[in-house]
């Protein structure tokens, strides 16, 4: 098109913010911790991310949470069953080590694979990764703790491991090394609902030159537009606010056949599962004020940020 | 019967969740080098993710720039996705200066960086944007049916910029570019967005390049 046809900005003309689903599996489950501990089981994730894609969710992230742990990676039968019904874009998370883990990750459905643990003692891994697959392919997952002190480093191993590396430093190493996307969580704030650290979030968005995804501690909507507007994150994905919200007490009598299918619970074989025993809830607290994605929208929307709009042909 | 649909594979791209897509519509899907059966399609798909200089050396190596433009004077539907619609055109610009398949004229080149007078925006696009409308109407074209407003997945670096205004079916807005996103000539379409990942509207804008040929 023409180089003098040049397009002015305005708010309201933005690209959409993507809203994003993270779900956390551990085995064949659904969980969700709090701080990346304390696992509870809340159901079959495909049948999750199926009622997520249509409700209208962006873009799905599967974390496995084991996987590094038990180098391992059991995620691929979870994602072709969900790649089957919901056309977006799916990333998978976890136990990510070799160039044929992402090609399996790929073959399965995923369009992109997020890397921690296995970058850290070889950081050209990520390199290779993105020469194989391209840039758009390649995530790097930064899980970060803040010290009392104020220092900001990577852990590895889905919480478990220090390492000392400092994450702003890292992520600009990251992103030398050529991924296309950073995943930023908090793993202070993950699963406590006080909202995302949007200093930290803020600190790494304005400093690298690809999109970052603002991870952990959405307690509520608003927390949605705080990341994007605080935090000058490009995306910003949550996980408990939606769990809880689609994951209904069996007492309830206007359960629809899918929410049913929510609570099937095949194989239920890891994690604490007295949350589901108990029909989702009992005197189990929740640490969020649960929101469904038509609502998290129209928060974002209601806080001036464009949002993809699901207008069904 | 099904509506068969051949999809290019050069060994590029996961061409897993394209496949899906169309089978989730019903169409029987091949995936193919093969000269005689890209030739013998009723429509057929050329998608491509990564970099233009290895995609078109993987096509000049499976010998399938010939082949795509046999195929296109057939005046069978073809549709370019993504790097698949920027290859249609002469030439890019990403790394070099690189010969395209020249089915369509124009070039291709990268997004306009950011500066200290504009607004930050990142590059690569990876992310929804929308599709605006240009002067050529949409009815009986590929997004024939879809009302805005329109939100569509979308991940690249580069832009094409057709050398006829009048092949422009759709715009889209990011950073400092007004870019082609959708381009229609007569049986050549194209689309720099992933309608496999574009969900329902994605859907219907490939069940309507289904419903071309016919």
């Amino acid at each position: 098109m023409d180089g003098h046809l040049r397009y002015k900005m305005n708010d309201s003309k933005k690209a959409p913010v993507r809203l994003i689903a993270r779900l956390d599996v551990k085995g064949p489950n659904l969980i969700k911790g709090i701080q990346f501990d304390g696992h509870r089981v809340l159901g079959v994730p495909e049948y999750f991310a199926e009622i997520y894609y249509r409700e209208g969710i962006d873009e799905l992230i599967f974390q496995d949470t084991v996987a590094s742990l038990y180098q391992r990676n059991g995620l691929h039968d979870i994602i072709q069953k969900t790649a089957e019904h919901a056309f977006i874009p799916i990333t998978v998370a976890g136990g990510i080590r070799t160039i044929e883990d992402i090609r399996l990750c790929l073959k399965a459905g995923a369009d992109k694979v997020a890397i921690n643990t296995a970058a850290i003692p070889n950081p050209d891994f990520l390199r290779q990764a993105a020469e194989e697959f391209g840039s758009q392919c390649i995530v790097a997952s930064l899980e970060v703790y803040r010290y009392a002190d104020g220092r900001c480093e990577i852990w590895t191993d889905y919480g478990r491991q220090e390492t000392g590396v400092n994450a702003f430093i890292w992520a600009k190493r990251v992103v030398e090394l050529g991924v296309g996307e950073i995943m930023l969580t908090s793993i202070n704030r993950e699963g406590m609902g006080h909202g995302f650290d949007v200093d930290l979030i803020a600190q790494v968005a304005s400093n690298v030159s690809v999109p970052v995804i603002a991870v952990g501690g959405a307690g509520n909507a608003q927390d949605l537009v705080r990341a994007y507007q605080e935090g000058k994150a490009d995306a910003v994905a949550a996980a408990s606010i939606f769990h809880y919200h689609y994951a209904k007490p069996i007492n309830q009598l206007n359960m629809s056949f899918n929410e049913q299918r929510l609570r099937m619970g095949e194989q239920i074989d890891s994690g604490n599962i007295d949350f589901l025993k108990m029909g989702y809830g009992g005197n189990y607290a929740v640490p969020v004020r649960p929101v469904s994605i038509p609502e998290a929208k129209q928060a974002m929307r209601d806080g001036g940020i464009s949002v993809r709009e699901l207008h069904v042909a | 019967m099904s509506p068969e649909v051949v999809i290019i594979d050069s060994g590029i791209c996961n061409l897993f969740n394209i496949r899906r897509a169309f089978e989730n519509l019903g169409a029987k899907v091949v995936i193919s080098c093969d000269r005689k059966q890209i030739l013998g399609a009723p429509r057929v798909i050329l998608p491509g993710v990564g970099a233009f200089g290895s995609g078109m050396k993987n096509l000049e190596r499976l010998e399938l720039v010939s082949t795509l433009r046999d195929y296109v004077s057939s005046g069978k539907p073809l549709f370019g996705i993504c790097l698949g619609m920027q290859m249609l055109l002469s030439h890019s610009e990403e790394h070099g200066i690189w010969d395209g398949l020249g089915i369509i004229p124009g070039r291709v080149r990268r997004f306009r960086e950011a500066n200290d007078n504009t607004p930050s925006y990142k590059i690569p696009q990876i992310g929804w944007n929308t599709l605006e409308p240009t002067e050529k109407g949409w009815s009986g074209s590929l997004l024939d049916g879809i009302t805005q407003p329109i939100s569509v997945y979308f991940v690249h670096s580069y832009v094409v910029e057709p050398a006829s205004r009048g092949v422009v079916l759709a715009r889209t807005f990011y950073g400092q570019d007004d870019f082609c996103s959708v381009l229609a000539n007569d049986n050549i379409l194209a689309c720099q967005f992933h309608p496999e990942r574009s969900g329902p509207v994605g859907l219907k804008i490939l069940e309507n390049f289904l419903n071309l040929g016919n």
